[in-house]
């Protein structure tokens, strides 16, 4: 059984990916350590200052719409982001957060159950949230097993190679 | 009616009718037929990157293989940041010219044609039938050619690249039906713009869209990729516009390569009907920060503006050029506001020059800068100080996109920003 445990840090509806990672870092291609000191830099600064690693978002309506810029899943998961969990989310962001292996789950109501600074628990298995603080509960959308395994491979690059046959010392 | 060739459509009578998304699908996924939410897995036809290929190198390095699947099916070229505005970025383009080398890649057009949604379809690599991923979102329009054109991350480029291809769940559909003529002046973007508005930047998420309908029968190629471009700001993940003869004369006089024109069949399942006519629609403008923030021009109009800007993968073609020098000629744009050309490509740009466009533009005050995607996505050429307001006929104005989160951006027609320009606030043509 996959447990995901942190402490929420949310958003609202409609957080777009030059929100998430601002344009005038895109020339930031490869180093994904530098890419995570902006997440959410120019219309949240705060969040660099308060969000820790372990931090699970919760987030509202179509997270991540926009751009395909994939930064805006790397400069998350490097930043130490456990999961995300959205009332809804874009496609782009979405499959770039898999590939990334970064979890993410749709959660109609999580929004409605979950307080910035909530501590919760995400059963990746049974698709679950958890608030521990009410224990109130929502179901999310369980992922199908060939999503689930990119995700437990660490990402799409180390599933290829597995399934291609190379060692992924 | 028996459209371009290749294999011609199959209609399987009575039962397991398709929309072009379905019979797309499935005939790269090698299946019959599909259905919705179904997950398949299909085989790519053309994968294209931009600068972000150098994301894609790295994530393709770490997978380990030597060669990419097919040299011939992958284009690559620059134009969100031409020429380097750094010299991050001039690495960037210099690992990726390499890499071209090293991997014999057939189609790289580097930073000399343009933007990847003008440059794609003028070199003949966006065809009926086909299937095109790309790493950028706004290849939704390539769609209108009646490709299912998406767009996708750099790590799962990279495995398109390994691989050849790419696991889907096949789109629900729905149905736009245009009707009705135009009012002078108003155009593609402004219908667009008003269907964002009213079915709001969620309102297609992971949804096919097909266009069609008289007014889209009638409209130039360069209007349906409007309506394709801006259908990924409703979350689609793919827009068509139907195919016809003028889509296969178009894309028959660019390439040799065969294609298969798909239509939708007659019974195929839409989730989603709608019928709109034209006659009335007035010029429309998004407002800050998001792209279903929808009016129409009137209700915004006295606003002041620091900025002016056409151009991009929207509205950066001939007839936008056109519809702006049309407005701009013999006009002086307004002391204080900045107004910038960029055509969406070379080919566009020598048309406009030859055409006269560029030097009613230089007449009135424009800046024209180098076809490429400009300030649009904030990296460079033209950026935004705190407090100043920008109008423009790109495809986002979210809160920081071109430059300071304090800025203002609104998207218009390209006919709205040259009068706007001259008026030195928001304004309708007419």
């Amino acid at each position: 059984m996959q447990m995901i445990k942190g402490r929420a840090y949310k958003f609202g509806d409609g957080i777009n990916t030059d929100v998430i990672y601002p344009g005038r870092y895109l020339s930031i291609t490869t180093d994904r350590e530098e890419m995570a000191k902006h997440c959410f830099e120019t219309v949240y600064p705060e969040f660099l200052k308060t969000a820790r690693a372990g931090d699970i978002i919760v987030g509202g309506k179509n997270f991540g719409c926009g751009s395909s810029r994939e930064q805006a899943a790397t400069c998350l998961k490097y930043f130490g982001i456990g999961a995300v969990v959205a009332e809804s989310f874009a496609r782009i962001f979405y499959r770039n957060a898999i590939n990334l292996g970064l979890p993410v789950l749709v959660a109609p109501g999580v929004t409605r159950v979950v307080d910035h600074g909530d501590d919760i628990e995400i059963d990746l298995d049974r698709g679950m949230v958890k608030n521990t603080r009410t224990n109130e509960t929502v179901e999310s959308t369980r992922l199908p097993s060939f999503i689930l395994e990119i995700i437990n491979d660490g990402g799409l690059i180390k599933h290829l190679r597995k399934k291609l046959g190379l060692s992924n010392k | 009616m028996v459209l371009g060739s290749g294999s011609q459509n199959k209609h399987p009578m009575g039962k397991n009718q398709m929309t072009i998304a379905e019979k797309i699908l499935a005939k790269a996924s090698g299946n019959d037929t599909v259905k919705p939410r179904e997950i398949v897995t299909a085989q790519i036809d053309v994968a294209m990157s931009h600068e972000n290929a150098d994301v894609v190198l790295r994530a393709f390095r770490e997978i380990g293989i030597e060669k990419v699947w097919d040299a011939e099916r992958i284009v690559l070229l620059f134009d969100h940041r031409i020429p380097a505005e750094s010299e991050k970025t001039a690495a960037t383009h210099q690992r990726i010219r390499m890499f071209v080398k090293e991997q014999g890649i057939k189609h790289f057009y580097d930073l000399n044609e343009g933007i990847c949604h003008q440059v794609l379809p003028e070199n003949g690599h966006s065809r009926p039938g086909d299937v095109l991923v790309g790493t950028d979102s706004h290849t939704t329009t390539h769609g209108a050619f009646g490709t299912f054109a998406t767009g996708i991350g750099a790590t799962e480029m990279a495995g398109v690249w390994a691989t050849g291809e790419l696991w889907f769940m096949v789109p629900e559909s729905m149905r736009i039906k245009i009707s009705g003529d135009f009012n002078k002046h108003v155009s593609a973007k402004d219908l667009i713009l008003s269907i964002v508005g009213k079915l709001g930047a969620a309102g297609a998420d992971y949804k096919a869209i097909e266009f069609s309908g008289e007014t889209i029968s009638n409209m130039s190629i360069a209007s349906r990729m409007v309506l394709t471009n801006l259908s990924m700001e409703m979350g689609a993940k793919v827009a068509f516009v139907v195919p016809d003869k003028k889509t296969v004369d178009y894309v028959r006089s660019r390439t040799n390569q065969p294609f298969s024109t798909l239509l939708p069949d007659q019974d195929a399942e839409y989730v989603e009907d709608l019928d709109i006519n034209v006659n009335d629609l007035e010029s429309m403008v998004a407002c800050p920060h998001s792209v279903d923030n929808v009016k129409p021009v009137a209700e915004v109009a006295g606003m002041r503006i620091d900025q002016a800007l056409i151009g991009s993968c929207t509205n950066g073609r001939l007839e936008d050029l056109a519809s702006a020098a049309e407005i701009l000629d013999g006009k002086q744009v307004s002391p204080g506001v900045r107004l910038l050309v960029i055509p969406a490509s070379r080919r566009v740009y020598l048309e406009a020059v030859r055409k006269g466009y560029v030097e009613v533009f230089i007449r009135s005050g424009a800046l024209v800068l180098n076809p490429g995607c400009g300030p649009c996505l904030g990296a460079h050429q033209g950026l935004m100080a705190p407090g100043e307001v920008c109008i423009s006929t790109t495809n986002r104005n979210f809160k920081g996109r071109m430059g300071s989160s304090e800025a203002f951006v609104f998207l218009a027609s390209p006919a709205t920003v040259a009068q706007s320009a001259i008026a030195g606030e928001i304004t309708a043509p007419n």
